[in-house]
């Protein structure tokens, strides 16, 4: 292969070449195993982000098991004229929705409860499929992944209606709202997950199909 | 627009600073030069590659100013506030993830802070700093990595997504009390419109084109590459 190579995709990584990461500048180091750090801006380079899948399942698995007291605990303790009251995420679901702002009550339902189990799910499956050596789908499972990294952080919506109600209704002695335990586990699942958006290198997808056209070809 | 233009690279060629891998699958190929507003789509996998950005400079730089100024009224005048029985209370944005900490959840009134103040004012504050530097090129190395923390805390900067948060606490307090929105409302939302047009005017490559290289070099392409032909390989 001189010119104008034929049907063959090759990557960077193939070609002995590293893309930085921070400034996408490509260059070729000399020692593949060990690139160094980028001539132009200095950041070290790394032809796959390091450890990712093993990285990745750790913080989707840490998420997970904060999924659970997510979920089951109260988000906001609601103190009113003498009554308390506990509210779940899908508490405030429920209430918003029977107060009559059904739409509202569907975009909390959507960014608390089923983008995060959905991000969980979908980063499962991507990886799982990578260590599978799965070619297949590769394009659907890049979408996947530019979905998840796009939406995770709608999932924070929760958190920040806790706040401001909390900020908002304090009139003590008549009422008064606290967090409740929780909003910390939320709060976890969706920062894992963020950083597990983070630390899941998109390129490994394809380089299965990579490996099987060199071997082919 | 996708481009049929695309080269890819066989396996001899040293790549130019036309060459890129596409981030998200690693595919190496040739950018055509593209006209003002035009995109370059991986030939792959879809994913954006380059966007040429008709006014890269000038007008990220204007829309960053102003996008700073509304995020300082935003944090300062108060969002809202709630009448009930007789008895008032206002809150600010960081007014928010202060009672979360007096009410004894420390660690979500710190994420609201970092959310929905630090995180935007971070990046809001390195954009500023970052476009200002590089309009005398070659911009100096702390240039890009001021590029590289605000590239990093653009993710955490969740300005919009605190503002549907407030719309869903107004509601659920609606029925309890009378809700009057502040200055700080109004600005915050001038803040979410001109901090999405600065990152759709902003381009980080025409930035990395003008920032020294890690050995002090000045940086070898020309100031512009829109008009330079690919170079024949």
């Amino acid at each position: 292969m001189s010119t104008q190579t034929s049907g063959h995709a090759l990557s960077a990584a193939e070609a002995g070449l590293v893309a930085c990461t921070t400034c996408a500048l490509l260059s070729r180091p000399a020692d593949a195993a060990n690139p160094g750090d980028c001539p132009r801006c200095g950041a070290p380079l790394t032809s796959r982000q390091r450890n990712s899948i093993q990285y990745t399942w750790a913080l989707i698995i840490a998420a997970a098991i904060c999924y659970v007291p997510a979920n089951v605990l109260p988000v906001l303790t609601t103190t009113a004229f003498g009554s308390v009251e506990s509210d779940t995420i899908m508490g405030g679901v429920i209430y918003l929705y029977a107060s009559g702002s059904w739409p509202l009550a569907i975009i909390v339902f959507v960014a608390s409860v089923m983008i995060p189990l959905g991000k969980l799910v979908a980063l499962a499956y991507l990886l799982i499929t990578i260590q599978r050596g799965s070619a297949a789908n590769s394009h659907q499972r890049t979408r996947i992944y530019v979905l998840v990294e796009f939406v995770g952080r709608w999932s924070m919506l929760d958190v920040f209606v806790d706040a401001f109600i909390v900020a908002l209704i304090q009139l003590k002695p008549l009422m008064s709202v606290e967090p409740g335990a929780g909003v910390v586990f939320f709060m976890a699942v969706v920062v894992l997950t963020m950083v597990a958006a983070q630390t899941f290198d998109p390129r490994l997808i394809w380089d299965a199909g990579n490996n099987r056209q060199v071997q082919h070809g | 627009m996708r481009s049929p233009a695309f080269g890819r690279i066989a396996i001899d060629q040293e790549p130019t600073l036309e060459t890129v891998a596409c981030p998200d699958c690693d595919l190496l190929q040739h950018v055509p030069p593209l006209p003002p507003g035009g995109k370059a789509r991986c030939a792959r996998c879809s994913e954006v590659l380059v966007h040429q950005r008709a006014d890269p400079l000038d007008r990220p730089l204007a829309l960053t100013v102003a996008a700073a100024i509304a995020f300082i009224i935003a944090n300062a005048a108060p969002l809202m506030s709630l009448t009930t029985v007789g008895r008032e209370s206002s809150t600010t944005i960081i007014g928010g993830a202060l009672e979360m900490w007096r009410q004894g959840s420390e660690i979500t009134a710190v994420a609201v802070a970092l959310c929905a103040v630090v995180a935007p004012g971070a990046h809001i504050a390195f954009m500023l700093a970052v476009l200002l530097a590089v309009r005398r090129p070659p911009a100096p190395r702390w240039v890009g990595e001021l590029l590289r923390w605000a590239h990093f805390m653009h993710p955490w900067s969740m300005t919009e997504v605190m503002m549907l948060g407030i719309l869903v606490a107004l509601v659920k307090i609606a029925q309890l009390a009378t809700v009057i929105p502040g200055i700080g409302m109004y600005a915050a939302g001038a803040f979410i419109a001109l901090l999405t047009a600065v990152m759709v005017a902003f381009d980080p490559r025409e930035i990395w084109m003008r920032v020294q290289w890690a050995d002090g070099s000045t940086p070898p392409s020309p100031a512009r590459v829109v008009n330079r032909p690919v170079s024949a390989s």
